[in-house]
C-alpha cells in the first residue's frame, strides 16, 4: 500500500498521464502482450495442430473481399491456416523469445559489468576489451554467423526443435557488450560515493556491497535500455527468422510468416506479407516509443536531437 | 604513439587467430573435408587413407597451425559446392556488394544532409514535422518489409522495375559491374533504396541533432552580429562543422550497412557476398561459410584498427587511455 502511494506521487506516473503518445503505446503494448499470452484461449484455431487447418483453405483472401471466407477474418497462409490466429501465436513467439534474450543478455551483461567495474584490474581489462571487440562488430552480423552455425551443427531438424531457446541464447550472445559497458560505467560512477565507503568500513563483504548496495543504484540506465533492447531483439530475431535462420515454418513467429508470405507475393497474396508485416511494426513502434519516453523522464540528462 | 601502433596490432592478431580458430572448429567439428574432396561414393577404408595422407589423423594443434598458415597464403580451402577455392568464389561476388553499398551510401548523403539542415533551421515547418514523424516510424520498419513493399508497389503492381537479380553487367578488368548498362542501373534502385531505408531516419535525425547544435554556437551568433548573409551563416559556417561527427558515425555505420546487406540481397536475390553466405548455409558448404567468416573478420578488424591508429594519430587521449 504504501509503496502504491509512493508510485502514485511519483513524476514517473505524472509525466505518463501528460504524454498521450506514452498513454496509447502502452495501451497498444498491453493489449498486444495480454493477446499474445491468452493465445490458446481466445485464437479461433490451435494452428500447432495440424488437425485443425486444410491444405484445401490455402491462400483464402481477408473476408471482406471476393472470395474470402467468413470463418477466416484475415484470410488464410499458404498451409490454410487462419492468419489471424497464426499471426497471434506468431507474436507470441516473438515476445517470447524477445523477453527471453533481453533477460539473457541483461544477466550476462550486469555480471560481466558489475565484476569488471567493481574488481577492476587485469580482469576489467580483460573483460572490456572482449566487450569491445566484439561491439566493434555489428550485433546482427553475429547473431547471423551464430546461428548459422548452430544450424549446422544441430542439423535442420534438431534446430527447428530447438529453435527458441538457441535463438535467444544467439540474440542474448550477440547483445550482451552494451549491457557490461553501461553497468560498468555506472558501478565507476558509484562505487567511490560515501555509502559505499561506510558500507566497506562497518565490514561487509565485498559481494555483499556489490549486489546489496552498488547493484540497485545501477539499475535505472539497465531499464531505460532494456525498453530499447526488446524492441531491437525483436527486430533481430525476425530478420533471423526472415533469413530462414530462426523459427520453423510449422510454428512460426512474425519474421518467418513474412518469409513464407513473401513467396506468394508475386502471385497477388499480399494478405500473408502484409498483415504479419504491420503488426511487427506495430509492435516494435510501442516499445520503441515507450522506450524513449522512458529514457526521457529517467535520465534527462542524456537527453538529446 | 610506436607503442600504441604495436600494441593495436598485437590486438588485431590475437582477434585473427581467435576467429580463425572459431573457423577452423566449425569446418573440423561440422564439415567433412573428405566429402568435399571426393563425394560420397568412397569406400570408409579408402576414405581413412586420403584422411592420413591429408594429415587430418595429426594433432589438433599441428592442424590449426596449418589452417593458419594455409589462410595467411590465401588458400581458405575448396568449397563444396562450386569446386573452386573459396577465396575466389568470395572475391567473384564482392563486386555485387560493394556497387550496393556504394549506391545505397549516396543515396544516404543526398537526401540526409538536406533534409537534416532543412529540419535544423527551420524545426516548426510542416515539412520538418513530416520527416521527423517518418524516421520515427521509419526506425520500426525491419529492411525486408521495406524490400518486400517496395517489390510490391514497382516490381507486381505497377511494373516499372526489375526485382530480382542485378540485370545486365559488364566486365571491367575483372570487375562485373552493373553500372554501366541501363538494365544494370534499374535493377540497382530497389535494393539500394531499401537498404538505405534502415540508415536514413538516423542519418536525418543526427545531421539535424548536430546542425541545431552548431547553430546555438557563439561563433555562429558572432557570424550573425557581423551581418553576414544567412545562406553563408548555414552553409558555409554551420554546416561546415555538422560534417565532423556525421562523417565519424557514418564510417562506423557502413561496417552496419554491410550486415543489413545480407538481408537486402537474399529479398533481392542479389548475387552479392550475403546472399552466396546463405546459400552456403543451405548447402552445408562448410568450407565457403569459414572462409566468408574470415574474410569478414579480416575486413572489419582492418577496418577498426585503421580507424584506431588515425583516431590515435589526431586525438592523443585515445592512446594515452590504452596505456591504463
Amino acid at each position: 500500500m504504501k509503496s502504491w502511494n509512493r508510485f502514485k506521487n511519483s513524476y514517473l506516473l505524472y509525466s505518463f498521464k501528460r504524454d498521450p503518445v506514452a498513454i496509447l503505446s502502452f495501451c497498444v503494448l498491453s493489449i498486444l502482450v495480454i493477446i499474445s499470452i491468452l493465445a490458446p484461449v481466445i485464437t479461433p484455431y490451435n494452428t500447432y495442430d495440424s488437425a485443425t487447418f486444410d491444405i484445401m483453405d490455402a491462400e483464402t483472401p481477408p473476408a471482406w473481399m471476393e472470395g474470402g471466407s467468413k470463418s477466416f477474418l484475415l484470410g488464410t497462409d499458404i498451409q490454410g491456416r487462419d492468419l489471424l490466429s497464426t499471426m497471434i501465436y506468431g507474436l507470441r513467439v516473438s515476445l517470447l523469445i524477445g523477453v527471453g534474450a533481453v533477460l539473457f543478455q541483461a544477466l550476462v551483461g550486469i555480471l560481466v559489468g558489475l565484476l569488471s567495474g567493481y574488481l577492476g584490474g587485469k580482469l576489467d581489462a580483460l573483460l572490456m576489451r572482449i566487450a569491445d571487440i566484439q561491439f566493434s562488430i555489428p550485433y546482427l552480423i553475429v547473431a547471423i554467423f551464430t546461428s548459422a552455425i548452430f544450424k549446422l551443427a544441430f542439423g535442420v531438424g534438431r534446430y527447428a526443435e530447438l529453435a527458441v531457446p538457441l535463438l535467444i541464447i544467439i540474440i542474448g550472445m550477440s547483445e550482451w557488450p552494451k549491457y557490461a559497458r553501461t553497468v560498468r560505467a555506472s558501478v565507476l560512477g558509484e562505487k567511490n560515493k560515501e555509502y559505499v565507503e561506510a558500507a566497506r568500513v562497518i565490514g561487509i563483504s565485498r559481494w555483499h556491497i556489490m549486489y546489496r548496495h552498488v547493484l540497485p543504484n545501477t539499475l535505472t540506465p539497465v531499464l531505460v535500455i532494456s525498453t530499447i533492447q526488446v524492441a531491437e531483439a525483436v527486430m533481430s530475431e525476425a530478420a533471423l527468422s526472415f533469413l530462414g535462420l530462426g523459427m520453423p515454418i510449422t510454428k512460426p513467429s512474425l519474421g518467418s510468416l513474412i518469409r513464407a508470405g513473401f513467396e506468394y507475393i508475386f502471385s497477388g497474396s499480399w494478405w500473408i506479407t502484409f498483415f504479419p508485416g504491420a503488426l511487427l511494426v506495430i509492435f516494435i513502434l510501442v516499445i520503441l516509443l515507450l522506450g524513449d519516453w522512458l529514457r526521457d523522464v529517467l535520465n534527462p540528462k542524456l537527453y538529446k536531437g | 604513439m610506436f607503442a600504441f601502433i604495436v600494441r593495436r596490432i598485437i590486438q588485431a592478431i590475437l582477434v585473427m587467430l581467435v576467429i580463425g580458430l572459431v573457423g577452423f572448429v566449425i569446418q573440423h567439428q561440422i564439415g567433412d573435408p573428405i566429402r568435399d574432396l571426393v563425394g560420397e561414393r568412397v569406400t570408409p577404408a579408402e576414405r581413412e587413407v586420403i584422411r592420413d595422407q591429408l594429415g587430418l589423423n595429426d594433432p589438433f594443434y599441428v592442424q590449426y597451425f596449418r589452417f593458419v598458415k594455409n589462410a595467411c597464403q590465401g588458400d581458405l580451402g575448396l568449397s563444396f559446392f562450386y569446386k573452386k577455392p573459396a577465396l575466389k568464389v568470395i572475391v567473384s561476388k564482392a563486386p555485387a556488394t560493394i556497387e550496393l553499398v556504394i549506391v545505397t551510401a549516396l543515396i544516404l548523403i543526398i537526401i540526409s544532409i538536406p533534409a537534416g539542415i532543412y529540419s535544423a533551421i527551420y524545426p516548426k515547418s510542416w515539412f520538418s514535422r513530416i520527416v521527423m514523424a517518418a524516421s520515427t516510424i521509419g526506425v520500426a520498419i525491419p529492411v525486408f518489409l521495406t524490400a518486400i513493399a517496395l517489390i510490391y508497389l514497382f516490381g507486381v503492381e505497377l511494373n516499372w522495375l526489375p526485382s530480382y537479380g542485378r540485370g545486365e553487367t559488364v566486365n571491367i578488368w575483372g570487375w562485373e559491374s552493373g553500372f554501366f548498362t541501363w538494365d544494370g542501373l534499374k535493377h540497382l534502385i530497389l535494393p539500394s533504396v531499401s537498404l538505405s531505408s534502415i540508415m536514413l531516419p538516423l542519418f536525418i535525425r543526427l545531421v539535424r541533432a548536430e546542425m541545431m547544435e552548431v547553430l546555438e554556437t557563439e561563433y555562429i551568433k558572432f557570424a550573425w552580429a557581423k551581418g553576414l548573409h544567412r545562406e553563408r551563416v548555414w552553409y558555409i559556417h554551420a554546416f561546415k562543422n555538422t560534417l565532423l561527427p556525421v562523417i565519424t558515425v557514418f564510417g562506423v555505420q557502413l561496417g552496419i550497412l554491410f550486415a543489413f546487406t545480407i538481408l537486402t540481397e537474399t529479398v533481392f536475390q542479389w548475387q552479392g557476398m550475403g546472399f552466396m553466405f546463405l546459400e552456403a548455409v543451405e548447402r552445408s558448404d562448410t568450407s565457403l561459410l569459414v572462409a566468408y567468416l574470415v574474410v569478414v573478420g579480416v575486413i572489419f578488424v582492418v577496418v577498426n584498427t585503421v580507424v584506431d591508429i588515425v583516431y590515435g594519430f589526431v586525438n592523443p587521449m585515445v592512446r594515452i587511455a590504452g596505456t591504463k
